[in-house]
């Protein structure tokens, strides 16, 4: 056994910084922090007093993977703010550009960062140049499949990270129909590829359980990631509007983000593709359902590593979604809905790829913001993630350093967390007496 | 027989603070680049693809996020004296905007919660582009970094690398 002070610094597969320190006294983890290592932008701060319509762009810069994400839910904070009402194709449009979202960014989570740890590799980038080998047939599926994501998302909002689209109320300009029956062909053709890596995340039975509390958003008519009601995995619905009522922060003075609970149940709770297929797995496309019958059958589960499996079906329910929307729709020329600026407070909740994202945005009656508030998916999570170290250095204690290391990264990996900013290192500070 | 390990450009991508825009539109870029770029390129650090990195010898330092605290301040240093080049990719790394927002922030702004990651942090006073810390030999424009800009600067250094 090791004593003293250990320091490990481990780049990691994910996106942002990130450093863990464990005290381990007596063969027990007497405390583990896991520290969000990115100094902070006060992207929230910096809106202030900024006319509204200009504030989406800007706060889709908070991150570069999930940017829509964060752009859709800041224009619906405003419009929810200014009681406008988008019309059905905007809504649409919106549904088809997440899914286009979710598509690529499942697929450089579970491809570029998880699927080295299946092969047994440091990176992609050691993935033999043999057409033979499964891991050289995945990674160039994933190119084929992200590359897909980014394209359907140039067609709808005008590019796949920063979209310059979509604006309060609509769209700035509408995308070209004559794009789509393309689109849809390879759409079509990308399911074989999808549905092999179902298979491949199916078959990885890494496993580790602890929680078992999730909360994600709940459409009114199947499987929604923009419209809904909260739902907690205790059975309570909420209002998105009314987060505060639900979500107790916790600040953490180690780390630049702060935590979150379940009010209620003073709880640590989980966010992302494992709490949306736990709670919703029925919602998912018919289609998406027959073909995956035989894979779904581990859902619900309390398992952290099926969340690479949950968003390898997600992606093949975007796909078939995306397929249903180009096949039916007509675009119909309009032009944003414009209203007169008013004083309001409204919400815009959204399930980001890694988990509930909550806007907030107080307006002035001359249509500027006067207070911005954002809840980020990772930063839910982070008290989750803590705990699951926690428990696993506890059962584990045994193993060497390098191993505990290796698997705390997978679970953390799990999550698929975005720190979205300074890239430090995981250092793992394993401190032993 | 070719050459089992043919020489490569050694770079090295490197991200301070900013959204990561820039790196996630390198992946996709990846997606029909990577053939033909993992032949002459060695990406010898970039934390968001592998585990193992070293940033010693580098060819070129890419550089993407503006420079937030004393320690970026000196880390950017030290990969400045790795590097044979560093280039500044995308607008937070090469003008510090939108990154470095809160240096228009007067004192009504900087609220009690502010101040409270101000105290715990080692936030320096004054968020800095890439050129006001180290000497920059190239600049990638764009929010995300523009695509173009970037293929034209790679192909650049592999010409100067005597690789293309």
């Amino acid at each position: 056994m090791h004593s003293g002070d250990i320091t490990i610094e481990t780049v990691t597969k994910i996106e942002g910084g990130a450093t863990v320190e464990a005290k381990v006294e007596n063969g027990q983890v007497k405390n583990l922090k896991f520290i969000i290592h990115d100094y902070r932008r006060f992207y929230t701060k910096a809106v202030v007093d900024k006319p509204f319509v200009a504030v989406p762009s800007f706060l889709s810069r908070i991150c570069g993977t999930c940017s829509v994400s964060h752009l859709f839910a800041a224009l619906k904070a405003i419009e929810n703010s200014q009681e406008i009402e988008v019309s059905e194709q905007t809504k649409i449009l919106r549904q088809l550009a997440y899914d286009a979202l979710m598509i690529r960014d499942h697929t450089l989570h579970n491809y570029f960062f998880v699927l080295p740890d299946i092969l047994g590799l440091d990176s992609i980038l050691d993935i033999p140049e043999n057409h033979d080998d499964l891991g050289h047939q995945l990674l160039h599926d994933s190119f084929d499949i992200k590359q897909l994501g980014t394209d359907l998302s140039t067609a709808i909002i005008g590019a796949a990270i920063h979209a310059p689209l979509p604006t309060v109320g609509g769209f700035n300009k509408l995308p070209d129909e004559s794009q789509f029956p393309a689109l849809i062909d390879r759409l079509e053709k990308i399911r074989e590829q999808v549905i092999r890596g179902v298979k491949v995340f199916y078959d990885w039975r890494a496993d580790f359980k602890r929680n078992s509390d999730y909360i994600a958003i709940r459409g009114k008519n199947g499987f929604n990631f923009l419209e809904g009601n909260i739902t907690i995995s205790n059975g309570k619905t909420y209002d998105p509007q009314h987060f505060r009522d639900f979500l107790e922060t916790v600040v953490i003075p180690y780390s630049h983000s702060e935590g979150y609970k379940i009010k209620e149940l003073n709880e640590d709770y989980l966010v992302g593709s494992l709490a949306r297929l736990n709670l919703n797995l029925d919602q998912l496309h018919p289609r998406t359902k027959k073909d995956l019958k035989s894979f779904l059958n581990y859902f619900p589960s309390d398992n952290i590593y099926d969340q690479d499996l949950a968003q390898q079906v997600e992606t093949l329910h975007c796909v078939d979604d995306a397929i249903d929307i180009l096949k039916s729709l007509k675009i119909i020329p309009e032009t944003p809905v414009k209203k007169a600026p008013q004083l309001g407070v409204g919400v815009g909740a959204v399930e980001a790829p890694r988990g509930t994202l909550y806007h907030k945005a107080e307006v002035n009656e001359q249509g500027i913001i006067s207070n911005y508030d954002v809840i980020v998916p990772t930063a839910q999570n982070q008290i989750n993630i803590e705990n699951d170290l926690k428990q696993y250095f506890n059962d584990h204690i045994d193993k060497s350093e390098e191993e505990l290391k290796f698997e705390a990264e997978k679970i953390i990996r799990c999550y698929d967390p975005c720190m979205s900013c300074a890239t430090n290192f995981l250092k793992l500070k394993w401190i032993k007496k | 027989m070719s050459d089992p390990n043919p020489p490569k450009m050694v770079i090295g991508w490197f991200s301070f603070t900013g959204c990561e825009g820039c790196t996630i539109h390198l992946s996709e870029l990846l997606n029909k680049n990577f053939d033909a770029w993992i032949k002459l390129v060695e990406i010898r650090y970039c934390k968001t693809l592998k585990t193992k990195n070293s940033m010693e010898g580098l060819d070129i330092a890419f550089i993407e996020g503006a420079l937030s605290s004393q320690e970026h301040f000196d880390k950017m240093q030290k990969i400045r004296d790795n590097s044979k080049y560093v280039i500044a990719v995308g607008s937070c790394a090469v003008s510090g905007r939108p990154s470095s927002s809160r240096n228009d922030f007067g004192p009504d702004k900087i609220d009690d919660r502010i101040k409270s990651y101000f105290e715990r942090f080692d936030y320096a006073p004054k968020v800095k582009k890439i050129d006001e810390v180290v000497k920059v030999d190239d600049y990638i424009q764009g929010c995300p970094m523009l695509a173009d800009q970037f293929i034209n600067a790679l192909t650049k250094y592999l010409k100067i690398f005597k690789l293309v």
